[in-house]
This record gives C-alpha cells, sequence and structure tokens, in this order.
C-alpha cells in the first residue's frame, strides 16, 4: 500500500514554514518574568505539527531534531521547567535551525550540519544540565526517566483503530525492532463470528519487552494511536530494581548515567507523556482555524472579473441615464441595486487580497534583536497599526525594503548606550515602525531617535561622487541632501556608506516603492533622529480618479494627487522667460502644465483663463495643470499598458470607461518630477 | 524540398509562414500580404482608438478588447501608403503574437489561402534603401504576388518593446 506523499509535501512546508512564524512571533512575545501558558502552547503546538508531519513525510531528520526541542518545549509547558532568558534565545536559534532543516529537504539541499549539531548539544544540555524545578521532579519520574531492562506494555486499541488507517501489526514489529519481544494476543473481547466487524479491532495484547531500552523509546512506537488505544507501560519490576534501588535518590544516577549517551539522553527525559496523551492531538486542530487555502491566481481572476463587471455596470448605469424614470421605473431601480452589489462584490473581493501588515511587522521584532545583539544597542521597537491591511501583492513587495529601512536605523541610526548616554538620551534606542490610512495611501513610518543624518558627510560624499557641485551643496535645502541619499552613486561601494552613515541600497528601495506606485520621503533631524516615509497606494487595480477632458480625449487623474481645482483669471498666470508659465494661487507660484501642449493635442483651449487648472501634488512639489474642463470623478480599474505595449511617459496607465473607451491615467509623480526638471535645465 | 533555399535565403527566421500553413491575406492598397493564421485572433471593423502621446503615427492608439488594452498599428502609414481612409470597411486583423496582443489595421481582409513549396519564393534583397527584415519571402498566386510578413518580426522590431527614449518628453 504506497501512497504518493509527495503531493502534500508542498503544503507541509508551507504550514511548517508558517508554524515557524508562529513559534517565532510566540518566542518574542513570551515574557519570562510572567509565562503566558497559551504563548507557550502556541510555540509547542507549532513544533509538534512540524514534528508529526516530518515524520509522516519521512523527513526524518527534521523529525528527530524537533522531537528533542518538544521535549523541552513539554517541560515548559507542564511547569517543570523555568523559562530562562536563555531558553527563549536557544529556541530562537532552533527555529532558525528548524528552517534551515526544512528548506534543505524541500530542495534537496545540504544543511548546516554544525548548526543543528551545536543547537543539539544545547538542547541536550538545556534538559539536563539545568535541574528541574525543585519538587516537580518527584521520584516516579526519576524511575520513569530510567532505562529500564525491560517493559511490560498492555495494548488496548479501540475497535475504530482500523478506520484511522492504523495497524497494530506495524507497531508490535516496530517494538520487536527494540529488543526481545513476548507478545500474547488478549482475544477475551472477541465476539461471535456471526457478530464479528472484519474493520474493527477487537483484540487486545499483552507485550513484554526485554532489553536496554527507554520507555521514550516505547512509547514513540505507539505515538500515532495514543489517543486511540489503552496503552499501559510499566517497567519490569525487577529491572527498575536492579538500576535504582531506592526509588528516590534514582534521579541522579539515572541522569548520570544517560548523560554518556547523548541520543538516549533525549529521550529519556521525556516526562511521562501517557499520562497526558491528549494534547498531542487535539492540538493539531486548532491552528486550522476556518480559513482555505487559495492560489492567488485564482483570486486575480476573480478580481479581473469583477473590474470587468464594475465596467459594465458604469456602462448599463451610463446607457439608463437617458431613459424616462417614471417609465423604467423598475428598470431603473435594479439597476441601482446592481450598481451597490457590484461595488460590496468589488469590495469583498479586494478584500480576500488584504492582509494585516502584521504579516510584515511580525518579522521585525527578530531582526531587531539579533541585530541589536551583535551590535551591542539597546533597542526597543515599537509597532503600530499592524492591522491597517494591504494588498497581498504590496505587502510581498515592501518587506525587502523595510527591512532595509530598519536595518539602516538600527546600524547607523542609533548610537552606542554610551554615547546616548552622554548625549543624554535614553540608553535604549527606539525604532517605531507604524502603518497607517491617509486618504487613498497608506502611509509606512519607520522611525528612529539616533542621531540623524549627516548633512556635511552626504554633501562631501556627493561632491566627490560628482553628483553635486560645491556650489549647489550650500544652498541645498534640506530635503534634498537627503534625497541625496537614494541616488544609486551612494550605494555603490562599502566605504560610502562608512561615510555617508546610510545609503547602501537606498536607491534600491527607493525604486521598489515607486514600482508600486509609492513615494518615500526622509526627514531628519540632527542628533534628534530620522524618519523614513513611504506612501503607498491601497492597492495596485483600483483608482479613485478624476476624470478630465482635453481636445475631446479624456485623461483620469488619481484623486489622491489633486489638491483643488479651479478657473484662473487672466491675470493669475504670468510667463517666465517667455515659454514657460506659473500660476498664482495664493501667494504661491506654481508652475503651469498645458496638458494640451504636453500630449500635443489639437485643443481649443489654449489660455488658461479660459480652461480648468487641476493643482497636483506630489513628493511635495505642486504643477498647475491645463485642461479643458472637468468631466466627473469615478473608480477606474486600472489596465496595464505594457502588457501589449510599451511604458508611454507621464501615463502610469490605461482604464476602460463606461462608454467602452479606452482612458489614459497620468502619472502625477512623473509629470511633476519632470516639470520641476525641465525648470531645473 | 524547395523550402531549403527559402529558408536559406532568410536565415534565423523561424517563425515566419512557411509553405504548407495556412494564411490569411489582406490588401493594402494594392499589395497582398499574408500572414499566418495561428497568430490572427479575429477580425473587427475599425472603430475609434483613443491616441498616445508620444507615439510614432502608425500606431494609432489603443483599444479596449474585451477588457484588454491593445495597441493599434496602421500598416498602411507604415507601409507609407499613400491614401489612407477610414470608413466603414477599414479592417482591424487582431493578432495574437508571442506575448502581446495587436491589432493592425489594412484595407480589406481577402481569404484564407495554402500556398505549396513550390509557390514559395526567397525574399529579395533591395539593398539598404528597403528595409526587407519582415518579409519572410513571397508567394505566387496565379497572377497576385502575396507578400509573406514575418509579422512578430514586423511588430515586435522596434516600435513596440522599446522603452520610450529620454530625449521623447517635450517638456517645457
Amino acid at each position: 500500500m504506497s501512497i504518493d506523499l509527495e503531493r502534500f509535501h508542498k503544503s507541509f512546508f508551507e504550514e511548517s514554514f508558517e508554524g515557524l512564524d508562529s513559534m517565532e512571533t510566540a518566542l518574542l512575545a513570551l515574557d519570562i518574568a510572567a509565562v503566558d501558558s497559551e504563548t507557550i502552547n502556541t510555540i509547542f503546538r507549532a513544533a509538534h505539527s512540524i514534528k508529526g508531519g516530518a515524520a509522516t513525510f519521512g523527513f526524518a531528520g527534521v523529525a528527530d531534531y524537533t522531537h528533542g526541542v518538544e521535549t523541552l518545549l513539554d517541560q515548559m509547558r507542564a511547569g517543570k521547567r523555568v523559562i530562562t532568558q536563555g531558553d527563549v534565545d536557544l529556541l530562537l536559534r532552533v527555529v532558525d535551525v528548524l528552517r534551515g532543516l526544512l528548506g534543505a529537504a524541500r530542495d534537496g539541499t545540504p544543511f548546516d550540519a554544525a548548526a543543528v549539531a551545536a543547537t543539539q548539544a544545547e538542547i541536550h544540555r538545556a534538559l539536563h544540565g539545568e535541574p528541574a524545578v525543585a519538587g516537580v521532579a518527584t521520584a516516579a519520574e526519576a524511575a520513569v526517566a530510567a532505562p529500564a531492562a525491560g517493559w511490560k506494555i498492555r495494548f488496548a486499541p479501540r475497535p475504530d483503530l482500523f478506520r484511522s488507517g492504523n495497524d497494530p501489526l506495524r507497531i508490535i514489529r516496530g517494538l520487536e525492532q527494540l529488543g526481545r519481544l513476548e507478545v500474547e494476543a488478549d482475544t477475551t473481547q472477541l465476539p461471535s463470528f456471526a457478530d464479528a466487524d472484519a474493520e474493527s479491532c477487537h483484540l487486545a495484547w499483552n507485550l513484554c519487552l526485554h532489553g536496554d531500552v527507554t520507555r521514550a523509546e516505547v512509547e514513540e512506537q505507539f505515538s500515532w494511536v495514543e489517543d486511540e488505544a489503552l496503552i499501559e507501560i510499566s517497567a519490569l519490576p525487577a529491572a527498575v530494581a536492579a538500576v535504582a534501588p531506592e526509588a528516590a535518590p534514582a534521579a541522579r544516577p539515572a541522569l548520570a548515567l544517560v548523560r554518556s549517551n547523548p541520543s538516549e539522553a533525549l529521550a529519556a527525559a521525556t516526562p511521562a507523556p501517557a499520562a497526558a496523551p491528549g494534547p498531542a492531538t487535539t492540538t493539531r486542530a486548532s491552528g486550522e482555524g476556518s480559513s482555505i487555502r487559495v492560489g492567488t491566481e485564482k483570486i486575480d481572476a476573480l478580481i479581473n472579473l469583477v473590474g470587468e463587471l464594475v465596467i459594465t455596470q458604469a456602462m448599463l448605469t451610463q446607457q439608463a441615464s437617458t431613459l424616462d424614470p417614471v417609465q423604467f421605473e423598475k428598470l431603473l431601480n435594479g439597476l441601482s441595486q446592481l450598481d451597490r452589489n457590484t461595488r460590496m462584490l468589488q469590495e469583498a473581493v479586494m478584500a480576500t487580497r488584504m492582509l494585516p501588515m502584521e504579516a510584515v511587522f511580525s518579522r521585525f521584532p527578530r531582526v531587531v534583536r539579533d541585530l541589536a545583539a551583535k551590535l551591542g544597542k539597546l533597542v526597543r521597537l515599537v509597532t503600530v497599526g499592524e492591522q491597517t491591511e494591504l494588498d497581498k501583492s504590496v505587502i510581498e513587495k515592501i518587506t525587502d525594503p523595510l527591512n532595509h529601512l530598519v536595518r539602516n536605523s538600527l546600524d547607523h541610526g542609533l548610537e552606542l548606550p554610551e554615547a546616548r548616554a552622554a548625549s543624554g538620551k535614553d540608553v535604549t534606542g527606539t525604532i517605531r515602525l507604524s502603518a497607517s490610512h491617509a486618504g487613498g495611501h497608506i502611509v509606512i513610518e519607520v522611525a528612529d531617535d539616533g542621531r540623524g543624518l549627516d548633512r556635511a558627510r552626504i554633501l562631501t560624499k556627493a561632491q566627490a561622487n560628482g553628483l553635486i557641485t560645491a556650489a549647489q551643496a550650500d544652498a541645498m535645502p534640506d530635503a534634498e541632501v537627503w534625497q541625496l541619499i537614494f541616488s544609486p552613486g551612494f550605494s555603490t561601494a562599502e566605504k560610502v556608506t562608512d561615510v555617508s552613515g546610510r545609503g547602501v541600497g537606498m536607491d534600491v528601495v527607493k525604486k521598489n516603492i515607486q514600482a508600486l506606485g509609492g513615494q518615500v520621503e526622509l526627514f531628519s533631524e540632527a542628533g534628534r533622529g530620522s524618519r523614513t516615509l513611504i506612501r503607498l497606494p491601497l492597492t495596485l487595480a483600483i483608482l479613485d480618479g478624476m476624470t478630465v477632458a482635453v481636445a475631446g480625449e479624456t485623461f483620469v487623474l488619481p484623486l489622491n494627487a489633486v489638491v483643488e481645482s479651479l478657473q484662473p483669471a487672466p491675470e493669475q498666470v504670468k510667463t517666465v522667460a517667455g515659454e514657460g508659465q506659473v500660476v498664482r494661487v495664493r501667494n504661491e507660484y506654481l508652475p503651469m502644465v498645458a496638458l494640451w501642449r504636453l500630449f500635443g493635442l489639437n485643443s481649443e483651449v489654449r489660455e488658461a483663463h479660459k480652461g480648468i487648472l487641476v493643482l497636483l501634488e506630489s513628493e511635495g512639489r505642486k504643477v498647475a495643470l491645463l485642461v479643458d474642463e472637468l468631466v466627473g470623478q469615478q473608480q477606474v480599474v486600472i489596465k496595464n499598458l505594457e502588457a501589449n505595449y510599451r511604458r508611454v511617459p507621464c501615463i502610469s496607465g490605461a482604464t476602460i470607461m463606461g462608454d467602452g473607451h479606452v482612458a489614459l491615467i497620468l502619472d502625477v509623480g512623473e509629470l511633476v518630477r519632470s516639470t520641476s526638471q525641465a525648470a531645473a535645465a | 524540398m524547395n523550402t531549403e533555399p527559402a529558408t536559406a535565403a532568410t536565415p534565423g527566421i523561424a517563425a515566419a509562414p512557411v509553405a504548407g500553413c495556412e494564411l490569411l491575406t489582406f490588401s493594402l492598397g494594392s499589395e497582398y500580404y499574408g500572414v499566418d493564421i495561428l497568430k490572427v485572433q479575429e477580425i473587427r471593423g475599425y472603430d475609434t482608438v483613443t491616441r498616445i502621446p508620444d507615439a510614432p503615427p502608425w500606431i494609432k492608439g489603443v483599444i479596449n478588447l474585451r477588457g484588454a488594452i491593445v495597441p493599434v498599428i496602421d500598416l498602411r502609414i507604415k507601409f507609407r501608403l499613400a491614401t489612407i481612409a477610414y470608413n466603414e470597411f477599414t479592417v482591424m486583423i487582431i493578432l495574437n503574437l508571442a506575448s502581446r496582443i495587436v491589432g493592425i489595421v489594412v484595407d480589406g481582409v481577402s481569404d484564407v489561402t495554402r500556398l505549396t513549396p513550390e509557390q514559395v519564393k526567397p525574399a529579395p534583397e533591395f539593398g539598404a534603401g528597403l528595409d526587407t527584415r519582415y518579409i519572410a519571402g513571397l508567394g505566387a498566386l496565379e497572377d497576385r504576388m502575396l507578400i509573406l510578413v514575418d509579422i512578430e518580426r514586423l511588430l515586435q522590431a522596434e516600435d513596440l518593446a522599446r522603452l520610450a527614449p529620454e530625449a521623447g518628453r517635450a517638456m517645457h
């Protein structure tokens, strides 16, 4: 009977990695001063599931390794062990090793055997080097831990044992491998032939196992059936007496004995799980909750379809707007209901792709903890707004840039404790990660209270790299100086990093964020710290847009970039150097871009006062865009222009309007940037 | 095997329409062209396109093809035909190329035909004056000459895949 287990491997690995993540989170949340049993249970459950799965799928290395970890955790769970910071550190390293082991098992690559051995030895030390909580380690347990000369086992499975796919013969054969086995079948429960059900187990066994076998090894054989059978294991009396003449002092010699034999020691220390066989299987189910795994491509297909539906719906509404409301009352009512339902459906479908920021933030306690320890810094990590939801694809792509920013803050931003104390700051530095919604954006902020960016150093480096001239350097506002960090030149050489203080791959950070349609801003105050603001669109698929018309063509402006729109008086518009136009809005001169000129359209509206100016803002800069007229405001589904065509300057994508026509969506960020570039040139 | 010289004369064209496969023939002015019918997704009438700023003149713009944004190329402009009229007879052939969907505007669609290997002749060399890289061969069809177009080569070459050059941004 061979089942192809391969097809389950993927979900095993997925679940295991998730299990490790939750294990890690729980470990970091663990307050050793006040241990929460639920947290310990979470950690234990994760380890247990990995062990069970690994054993089932034949990843013996992983299963063996996890077994030792589980033993340690079980002691903690049962309160037999005082949890120390050392234990937590060890378990965190174990999580790493397990990740490596699982990865190696999945990819068929060799794993870091040294790390495995090292942590295994540490677990061993943790299990035996430190005494268990006084008073809990009773004499009975000591006896349990002692390897006996033999075991007497009563194995009485429940009738439905076969239904769960277990085979008592396999267990008995397994026991046979351990030592000389005497088997006696108990047929007293056997019904008459007429009543016998071939699928039920009516037999029980009395077994006697002779040999130098630990209790744990015996229990291991029954691990799959411990819930479905009555299992009584007792040491053969003579053997126990031989090892430990008196029960109470037996503990020490027994431990001393096993310490010389590490592989057995791990197993030997397992405290009588037979007494509480329940948790092993009951915990398995609790992690599953009520969710199902669905491939992202299925969800994407759904989102696309809903997008189409929204377009069709908008088309119907537009067609129906000319109908007589009295005559077509029912139709119009139906349409408005369809409109409502479509929007709700769209929201619901979009929500399936949304994940809380927690998914990203949860990894940082570990990153910060490890790096802080390595750098000898004291750091407090504060996370705010973990529940803020973000599109899954955005979450995946934001993780690396954020990781980078946090590492930068820790490495370069925060000072060493002595330096902090000298400048009168709290010796423990703070890194604050926050996520929040702001308008149509999600704003993610990485802030530290470190030394801030060093203006002079950045400028020196920028000059050395030829990014700016000395004359420019003096006049440069701070905000622009910080932007220099994002230029590619700052990240090429390692020594640049040392000088500038920051900049490893900051250009990559910026590029990644821009690729998501987001923006990065840096703020810094010398001696007070710095913060990086990342603004991202909520989703990549739908945009709140303002539709404008120029020369009979429709364009969509992202609504979150629109500040206001106005019809200027002729005297508000001035010319600069005969060419460039600026418009004066409330004591502010803004550069004016005429859309017809930008895109080479044949518009009849050539003067600003005949059309409408839409003030757009991006990256802290504003421009006034001249359009013929405002059309309306609507949600649009962003369609990729590059899929079949190519990127077009100042266009971020296209969308399909209610009448089926294609409208282009303006890339305000690029528009503003190119305007200021043109102004600088 | 008469195809041998044909393919030998135009090396490197693997996807070119070869003898034996069915071709959709269309007319551009007085010339007849053929494309591999397996590349043709559908034929539809020409309707309004949305212009794209900064595009070469033969790219008319984009249309909504059941939710996909598809660029439309007017082959008549690309081939510098004298008269270009858009009327109810103007036809658009939607082509499904390796990685993208593209529409081409032609004067008319004629029919579907199959060429024997003997009917396919190698493309002539015109020298530097005329780019013939996209011509996979010439087909002799009774009294007509069919220009076999390697449509992927023609459309993917420089117009579509290339990113717009930095200098193309006309800003003031």
